[in-house]
């Protein structure tokens, strides 16, 4: 008798999550905040700054939602996440987004029980090397001592490049990245390799950058993106077009600046119904009608965030690359708003 | 006789008195007996005097090069550079600059700045809640606020209405007036009806007596949510809770595991057993995922409450242990004193067998409540910003990436003091506790 109670119990929770979870914009209207999960700490996507508030290019996302769900960017409860409290924290309903460079595997969409909605940027795993060592190429480490951190993704890359290149290595295994800049600062290894943003950020940090430098060669594909719960499609399509939304907005001009000006009404129907002025784009959302005006206004478009938190001009220091506007050779490419 | 004169065989005054040769007194003597006493001490000590000229050394210039105003890692490069403070691997010194700009963040967290004062108070009150317990010459009436303290702390950090510690306190109150109406009955309805009344309050009627007493006499602070919390006061919230409340609960399971009552000792053993064979980062864990997925979603059952009972769980059943090794050092000659005298089971606890055992176990339960207050650093794992996890949080920034040692000198500094600070005074507890059965 205890057993089928126990069973019931957690029937009726199981029903309950299932009710809660279908609907997630209702949950955090009522709220009043959004609990967005970011990472502890990673230079340029998520860090507090000296008065405690979350600053970076996975925070501006959370703040966009925000904006455009709740009109305040500061309502967000940022719930840091570790790499293994990430997925259950979000499949638990304990946050309502996550936004925290986490790689888009098929895995993760279809046997987790995720939805990505999208790709904030698009990194890859690369290599650094001391200038002193002279090698130009990833090709040219035939035999390196090579910093990784274990059980990643990246160790698993690492192997299959040096495979199919017919080199070999000698893995210097680390726990963390703070871990692999002493230790290859430290000269016991030759080259250290995570991903792309991850090592450039690394390297705005030596006291030396320019002995330092990141080869060419990268050798995966990280596309990182916001994900949600699956079975929400409604909360799913609000920050999937939240963030196309700062996509969108790069490409047809709207910033932070001249937003009153956008909203005043212009010629261009797409941009009359973003921000809108024109059509019911919102309201098929379950949103208002000026969301994506407030989502722009939380930090700018999506060109804005990136250059004000790892743009050329930051101390990370990282060019658009693949992450321009497909207008520009790069990937970032929003369907139409219509 | 007149020549016998000058030849005096006795003295007729006493010599004055020589000074010590110099190799048995002060300074010296100690060198030769503590430092030199024998090749085998010798050699060791000159061993480590080589390594503390090593260390000196090798740390010294960097501690001399220190850095107090700069505002990021790259100020404080410049002015080290600057200064001339540089070698082989670039500028070398020390950078406090990240302690001058982060050191609210590593004791405080995210608590807001303007309400820093209210876990100041709380820590204050806290170490005069905690004087009666640990201090003899203080009054004993203090003990009245040491059993309010709780409610007060509670009310200091959280903030929000001052009706919900005080609710929680009537809780208290139920049980023992539910207690007090059983009384007739036998002693297993009278224990019952003080655990469930309670039960029945906090769980269905608190809630609507706070709000009701709420929107008539609205009283309270400013509320700060869990997720602000962090740094050091997470880990004196987590690490003194866990020890206040493991010690008596550790005592329970103590005599719960020596307990003829089949059921009680089985239920004890299990318990023991159970979670001292998981490791605590398991424990946390299960708090921070698999409880979530048992809770109803929307159930608000703050993280830090679910990690302070994990926290507490494991620390009682180490503790029972401890204690349970100091009754088994007790001669069975107490026991069956304490039974010729007619004591019942709690007084002969009370009076004769607990003072024994505890102060045998002293020396045990300070090192499980250092080892529990040290252990609090593993909450970093699931995501809480405990000191460890703000210096990776900090270092995280765009300003003090690539900083390592100054923020760690100073984490360790401070548990340092705390760890420090329990040893001494269990040294001072067994010292005077001794010299009491003397």
């Amino acid at each position: 008798m205890k057993k089928s109670v126990f069973l019931g119990t957690l029937t009726v929770a199981g029903l309950a999550a299932g009710m809660a979870a279908a609907g997630t914009l209702e949950d955090v209207q009522e709220r009043g905040t959004l609990n967005c999960g970011v990472s502890t700490g990673v230079n340029g996507f998520s860090a507090p700054d000296a008065n405690g508030v979350w600053q970076g290019f996975d925070v501006a996302i959370c703040r966009a939602v925000a904006a455009a769900v709740l009109d305040d960017p500061m309502a967000v409860n940022f719930v840091p996440t570790t790499g293994q409290t990430r997925f259950t924290a979000l499949a638990s309903g304990e946050i309502d987004m996550l936004a925290r460079n986490t790689t888009w595997t098929l895995s993760r969409d279809v046997d987790l029980g995720f939805t990505f909605v999208g790709v904030n940027y698009y990194d890859g795993q690369g290599f650094i090397t001391n200038r002193e060592l002279g090698v130009s190429s990833a090709t040219e480490l035939d035999g390196a001592t090579v910093c990784i951190q274990t059980g990643t993704t990246t160790e698993l890359n690492l192997a299959d490049f040096f495979r199919a290149n017919n080199m070999t290595y000698e893995p210097v295994p680390i726990e963390t990245n703070a871990e692999a800049q002493q230790q290859y600062l430290a000269g016991a290894c030759d080259t250290y390799t995570t991903d792309a943003s991850g090592l450039a950020a690394t390297r705005a940090s030596f006291s030396a950058p320019g002995d330092h430098v990141i080869l060419p060669e990268i050798i995966s594909k990280e596309p990182l993106g916001p994900l949600v719960r699956q079975g929400d499609d409604e909360w799913a399509d609000i920050v999937r077009w939240t963030l196309n939304a700062l996509v969108a907005a790069e490409e047809l001009g709207i910033t932070s600046t001249n937003l009153d000006q956008m909203t005043a009404g212009t010629d261009n129907p797409e941009i009359n119904r973003m921000m809108g002025t024109e059509g019911s784009l919102g309201e098929m959302l379950g949103l208002e009608a000026d969301w994506a005006v407030r989502a722009i206004a939380a930090s700018g478009n999506y060109g804005e965030i990136f250059a004000a938190n790892i743009g050329e001009q930051t101390p990370v220091g990282l060019a658009r690359g693949l992450n321009a506007q497909w207008t520009q050779g790069g990937l970032m490419y929003a369907p139409p708003f219509r | 006789m007149e020549e016998h004169h000058g030849l005096n065989y006795v003295r007729t005054e006493m010599l004055g008195e020589q000074a010590p040769p110099v190799s048995e007194v002060g300074a010296v003597r100690w060198v030769r007996e503590n430092l030199f006493s024998g090749w085998v001490n010798t050699i060791l000590t000159v061993i480590s005097l080589a390594v503390i000229a090593w260390a000196v050394m090798a740390i010294g210039p960097w501690l001399l090069n220190s850095v107090w105003e700069a505002e990021s890692l790259a100020q404080c490069r410049e002015i080290l550079a600057a200064a001339g403070a540089v070698n082989e691997h670039g500028t070398f010194g020390a950078c406090w600059g990240v302690i001058n700009d982060r050191w609210h963040q590593l004791l405080f967290g995210f608590y807001p700045p303007e309400l820093y004062w209210r876990p100041i108070l709380a820590f204050v009150l806290m170490l005069v809640a905690l004087a009666p317990v640990l201090f003899p010459n203080v009054p004993r009436k203090w003990l009245f606020f040491s059993v309010a303290y709780p409610f007060i702390g509670f009310f200091l950090l959280w903030g929000g209405t001052v009706w919900l510690p005080l609710m929680i306190a009537a809780g208290f109150v139920v049980g023992y007036i539910a207690a007090r109406l059983t009384s007739g009955y036998s002693t297993l309805i009278t224990s019952a009806a003080a655990i469930i009344a309670p039960l029945i309050w906090w769980f269905y009627l608190m809630g609507p007596v706070t709000e009701a007493l709420h929107s008539m006499i609205p009283i309270g602070l400013e509320a700060v949510q869990s997720n602000d919390f962090g740094g050091f006061m997470l880990s004196i919230i987590i690490g003194v809770t866990g020890i206040v409340l493991s010690l008596p609960l550790g005592i329970l399971l103590a005599l719960g595991r020596q307990s003829n009552m089949p059921l009680i000792k089985t239920i004890c053993v299990v318990f023991i057993e159970f979670v001292r064979g998981v490791p605590l980062i398991t424990l946390l864990f299960t708090a921070s995922l698999l409880l979530n997925y048992f809770l109803p979603p929307g159930t608000n059952f703050d993280l830090i409450l679910r990690v302070i009972i994990m926290v507490t769980l494991f620390a009682t059943a180490y503790m029972a242990e401890v204690i349970r090794g100091g009754l088994a050092a007790l001669p069975n000659g107490q026991y069956e004193a304490a039974d010729a005298l007619g004591l019942d089971y709690w007084k002969a606890q009370r009076l004769i067998i607990m003072p024994q055992a505890l102060k045998i176990s002293i020396p045990g339960i300070v090192n499980t409540f250092i080892g529990l207050f040290k252990d609090t650093t593993l909450v970093v794992f699931i995501g809480l910003l405990d000191p460890i996890g703000l210096s990776s949080a900090i270092r995280a920034s765009s300003d003090w990436q690539g900083i390592y040692w100054e923020l760690f000198i100073f984490i360790g500094a401070i548990f340092w003091i705390f760890c420090f600070g329990m040893s001494r005074y269990s040294m001072y507890l067994e010292r005077r506790l001794k010299t009491d059965h003397r």
